[in-house]
């Protein structure tokens, strides 16, 4: 029972979606299925928010390492939600709106919530994606070296697109004349970067692409057939 | 206090000088926010010498809108310019990594955890719940207290109670002597999934890709008299990429050892790979390299007003 039904839904589920599309008078109901999806997926992501309550105040009260940056997360969780949920500073945007107090747009532009989003959430992820910069360039100066004909053409293709991506791509160089108008750069870079990005990263994404799609279909079928069952986690 | 110490308190209150003197001692400030209020109905700009609670009076609903300091209508915005002190200080907390772990990392980490979480959820409560689930089960009440441009023919429909069922049942996983029924819930969306990625990959990433790769080897192009010439640059593309993808996918094929032929051609598939990798790599660095040029804008043209970009 606790393994036999799970693994039916599974299978029932999966290919009802996989023989709708094929069939179009079944395409309704893979769009309700989709939707259903999206609710138990949503309705899920709140227990997420449960378990990083519970992991946190399990942390400040037991007084572990860092329980101060636990009440920090917290706060920051709690205050989003209440802000967000009571539509804190969104008004209603026309007339026929105005007798709901309730229905301005939640990410309104002024409102609690935007400004969370626009203050705390973007400046903080963007930063620390930006902050990759630093580590992708070091990580490269220590791991990269031009041992190979592989790491060779690694090397040289980045160099090229590196510079084909900036806005004086045409090198002109200290010691060229520069260019007659009309006639080809010395060193054709703008042109190559598109080339390499025409063929070998189109070709090798390709390559990689039916790698994966292959690999899905395998792991799906697998998955749909009963075969592998380990996203049933041990016995409860 | 050692050397370390001092270095990094004059640097703060070097830091701190150059705030005070570019707030106090300059026109523009630092990060000065300006909004001009306007009367959500209809559209119209408040003026700026109007006081806030004749405005209230005498305008339903009011929204703010960016403004330029020098346009008469503009207020000073408390908020926004609080937002961009804020904003800027979590800039600095998370570029403090790079000298190495401390506490004010930790806090801006901390704030992200916990405000990510909560805008998602926030994020799903009202695009799902409420968009989805309360239009299909309860539509007056949702026209009523959320979404009044809900029609007024839509009918509940009560099939929607099933996902709702399924979703709740997550939360057994929380109760031990039930936490086997929280893997009904898990099962429907994997099977849901599998199902549907198993025809959207078959369709995008299997049957198209090796569509797109069976290109003509020579190309014949219409030229300015009329007639057709040989396209060469096209044709030496689309060779390299037939090419190409083939040699990439012998290298992917396991179920042949690489030897002779097969590893002859397998080899020229980790050169494609590679030089497709060092692109994809050179293509990282660069959108890395702009989000870090568009923090330092940030920084140093909105908060300290030191660049006009």
């Amino acid at each position: 029972m606790s393994k036999t039904v799970p693994i039916l839904i599974a299978s029932i589920v999966g290919f009802i979606m996989i023989v709708a599309n094929f069939s179009p008078p079944l395409l309704p109901v893979r769009q309700i299925a989709e939707d259903w999806f999206t609710i138990v997926a949503t309705i899920a992501m709140m227990l997420g928010g449960a378990n990083l309550c519970l992991h946190h105040l399990k942390k400040i009260s037991d007084r572990e390492a860092g329980w101060g940056f636990s009440t920090v997360t917290l706060l920051s969780f709690f205050i989003t939600i209440a802000v967000g949920l009571l539509k804190v500073g969104a008004v209603p945007e026309s007339e026929q709106q105005l007798k709901f107090a309730w229905s301005g747009p939640f990410q309104q532009e002024g409102s609690g919530f935007w400004w969370i989003y626009q203050y705390l959430f973007s400046p903080i992820v963007s930063t620390m994606f930006a902050l990759l910069a630093f580590y992708v360039a070091s990580a490269a100066f220590r791991a990269f070296r031009a041992k190979n004909v592989e790491a060779i053409l690694l090397l040289l293709t980045a160099l090229i697109v590196l510079v084909g991506q900036t806005r004086d791509r045409e090198i002109t160089s200290l010691f060229l004349p520069p260019p007659v108008e009309g006639a080809l750069p010395y060193f054709p870079i703008a042109d190559l970067t598109e080339f390499i990005r025409k063929t070998f990263v189109t070709a090798g994404q390709r390559a990689i692409m039916i790698g994966i799609a292959l690999g899905v279909v395998a792991t799906s079928l697998r998955i749909l057939l009963g075969l592998d069952r380990s996203y049933l986690g041990g016995d409860e | 206090m050692n050397r370390e110490t001092r270095f990094w308190t004059a640097m703060f209150l070097g830091g701190c000088l150059l705030l005070a003197f570019q707030s106090l001692g300059t026109e523009r400030g630092v990060g000065q926010q300006f909004v001009v209020r306007v009367d959500a109905t209809t559209g119209k700009i408040i003026p700026a010498a109007k006081e806030a609670s004749d405005v209230s009076a005498a305008v339903k609903t009011v929204i703010y809108e960016p403004a330029a300091k020098g346009d008469p209508e503009a207020i000073w915005s408390f908020s926004r310019t609080a937002g961009i002190w804020i904003a800027a200080l979590l800039t600095l907390c998370i570029f403090s990594y790079l000298y190495r772990d401390n506490v004010f990392y930790k806090l801006a980490e901390s704030i992200i955890v916990g405000v990510s979480a909560g805008y998602w959820i926030v994020t799903n409560f009202w695009e799902v719940l409420v968009a989805k689930v309360l239009v299909k089960l309860a539509p007056d009440v949702a026209r009523y207290a959320f979404l009044p441009d809900t029609p007024t023919n839509v009918k509940a429909d009560y099939l929607y109670l099933v996902p709702v069922v399924l979703g709740c049942m997550v939360f057994c996983r929380l109760i031990p002597k039930i936490a086997w029924m929280g893997r009904w819930p898990l099962a429907f969306v994997v099977g849901t999934t599998a199902g549907l990625k198993l025809t959207s990959f078959l369709d995008a990433d299997f049957v198209r890709q090796i569509r797109s790769t069976v290109l003509p080897l020579v190309v014949f192009s219409a030229d300015a008299s009329g007639g057709s010439a040989l396209d060469w640059k096209q044709s030496i593309q689309n060779i390299v990429i037939v090419i190409s993808v083939l040699s990439c996918v012998t290298y992917f094929y396991f179920s042949v050892e690489h030897k002779g032929l097969v590893g002859r051609i397998s080899r020229v598939g980790i050169w494609v790979l590679m030089i497709s990798f060092g692109a994809s790599f050179a293509l990282t660095v660069m959108g890395r390299i702009t989000l870090l040029t568009m923090r330092l804008q940030f920084l140093f043209d909105e908060w300290l007003g030191l660049v006009r970009i």
